[in-house]
């Protein structure tokens, strides 16, 4: 009985990776790990309407999938990056999404707002005590990202001119962080806007909260496209796909799980 | 039947230990085969001795990371290698042999906790205690010491009571018989014939140390930044590998290859002076 049943579904298995080799295209999207979850959603979709197409998200950051794009390892690259790089130029880039960053402290921090040249300041170590944007005399823990990552480089373009401070803390994702800052009364950092909860206070910049209305208003100046990059011409599966992300129901995915739409 | 001559078992047992060496040697060549290069067209010594780190930038200098890594290294020795030794003496000298046997295996369990675990507790306890009482952002120099410090003991502590364990018991009898005390006994007779037993315990810790990433860059905060005091954060070579690996393409990459170059070289110097300094134990009592 059991071995009838196990030669069964090893059949059935066998039968449902053969429909699957069968006249499928298969699409491969790697890059920017802020996007990877949303782009998993979404492909999650579009394979429920589309049986013809099979696509596969890897992650890797956004310089790996500027690369990816290029060398065709990946039909579809994620970049989060506010300025592409020169490798990116000869690729079709389309916007799908944006994204804010948030300047962010402890909730126990009576500082409340920071202006761009103040955030600049703080980050390059030109201020160093809390006292000096309105806060207690305690000296500033300033947390970065590490070099590469897509965070990083675009809250630097944005605030432009910074060179980052030599004992500023190093953390390695957004979540770490958030906790970073969430454990250290003193300390300042940025992150993406989706991740803000309550362990942490987000800051208005130039008297702007980084609120999803007041971004989309065009008023919060610290924000970041998303962009899917593609090696020639948008056409066939990808195009398609490409046109799903940018559909109402693909922007929709994306505001419903903390991004912010193209448009 | 015979089912394998014995020329046949020598053969099997031969290529299974030459495939551990031979992964070695694969590990060296790829490393130096990535990183070499890069030192050669950087220049070594800019490479070695500049402090400027910018990927960006185009500025590749470890020089900080070096000396970070010398230091959490030595911070892990000198927290964790007198607890660890005297705890083994503790273990084979004062406490009856029962009880030992409970205690050592316990200890060794800390060795199969895995070094996340160590970081996130650094994070999550030893940082406010630090920031709190001493200053400083909490994420540092002394945090990543003293975790390492607890990640090597189980080492340090298990190969000391095997060594120590190993000295004839007619050794302690003739000193005390000679009217010593065991405290006498000990420092006079047991650790001296034990010692080169212990100096690899430590050697093998300081290994553990210098090697461990996980733990390091979730406790040390990983800044480039040449250490002033305990208080500041560092950043180790292992961890300068591990952050920023995953992103870097091009000479940034190859730098990271060449950081772990340094790194092995690093690794190698330390070993061979702590086995010339085991060959070089006096011999005359």
């Amino acid at each position: 009985m059991t071995k009838k049943f196990t030669l069964y579904l090893a059949l059935l298995t066998l039968a449902a990776f053969w429909g699957c080799g069968k006249n499928k295209t298969s699409i491969t999207i790697a890059g920017s790990t802020a996007f990877q979850p949303f782009a998993e959603k979404l492909a999650e979709t579009y394979m429920n309407y589309n049986n013809k197409v099979n696509i596969t998200v890897q992650g890797g950051g956004s310089a790996v999938g500027i690369q990816a794009a290029n060398s065709g390892a990946a039909e579809i690259g994620m970049a989060d990056l506010v300025i592409l790089p020169e490798e990116a130029k000869a690729l079709t880039s389309t916007v799908v999404a944006r994204d804010g960053i948030a300047v962010i402290v402890h909730p126990d921090n009576i500082v409340s707002e920071l202006t761009t040249d103040q955030v600049r300041d703080i980050f390059n170590g030109k201020i160093t005590n809390w006292k000096d944007v309105g806060g207690k005399d305690a000296s500033i823990t300033v947390v970065s990202r590490e070099a590469g990552s897509g965070t990083r480089s675009s809250f630097e373009d944005i605030v432009k001119d910074i060179s980052l401070k030599r004992d500023a803390l190093i953390q390695d994702s957004n979540g770490t962080i958030r906790e970073t800052v969430a454990n250290d009364v003193n300390a300042v950092g940025y992150l993406s806007h989706g991740l803000i909860n309550n362990k942490i206070k987000a800051v208005r910049v130039d008297g702007q909260e980084s609120t999803t209305e007041s971004i989309l208003s065009g008023n919060y100046k610290l924000v970041r496209p998303i962009y899917l990059l593609v090696k020639g011409n948008l056409e066939g599966e990808i195009k398609n796909f490409i046109d799903f992300v940018l559909s109402s129901e693909g922007q929709e995915i994306i505001k419903a799980n903390g991004l912010l739409p193209a448009k | 039947m015979k089912l394998l001559s014995e020329k046949g078992v020598q053969r099997i047992l031969m290529a299974t230990a030459f495939s551990a060496i031979s992964a070695l040697l694969l590990i060296a060549l790829f490393i130096i085969s990535e990183g070499l290069p890069f030192i050669f067209s950087y220049g070594l010594n800019e490479f070695l001795f500049s402090s400027n780190w910018e990927p960006q930038a185009g500025k590749f200098g470890i020089y900080p990371m070096i000396v970070a890594s010398l230091w959490v290294t030595f911070g892990a020795m000198v927290v964790g290698a007198p607890l660890g030794v005297a705890g083994a003496l503790f273990l084979t000298e004062y406490v009856p042999k029962a009880i030992m046997r409970i205690v050592k295996p316990t200890i060794e369990l800390l060795a199969a906790i895995p070094s996340v675990v160590y970081g996130f507790i650094g994070v999550m306890v030893l940082a406010p205690i630090i920031r709190e009482n001493l200053g400083g952002p909490g994420l540092s120099l002394l945090g990543a010491s003293i975790i390492l410090g607890i990640m090597i003991l189980p080492t340090i502590i298990s190969i000391s009571i095997d060594s120590i364990l190993a000295v004839p018991q007619s050794y302690r009898e003739g000193s005390l018989a000679l009217g010593a005390t065991i405290w006498q006994t000990i420092h006079m007779v047991t650790i001296k014939a034990s010692k080169s037993g212990i100096i690899a315990s430590i050697i093998l810790g300081m290994g553990r140390a210098i090697g461990e990433t996980m733990a390091v860059i979730m406790i040390a905060g990983n800044s480039v930044n040449i250490p002033t005091s305990a208080l500041d954060s560092v950043r180790t070579l292992t961890a300068n590998i591990a952050l920023e690996m995953s992103y870097a393409t091009g000479m940034h990459r190859q730098a990271l290859f060449a950081t772990g170059v340094v790194l092995f070289i690093v690794i190698i110097i330390l070993n061979s002076i702590a086995s010339i300094a085991i060959r070089k134990r006096p011999v005359k009592k």
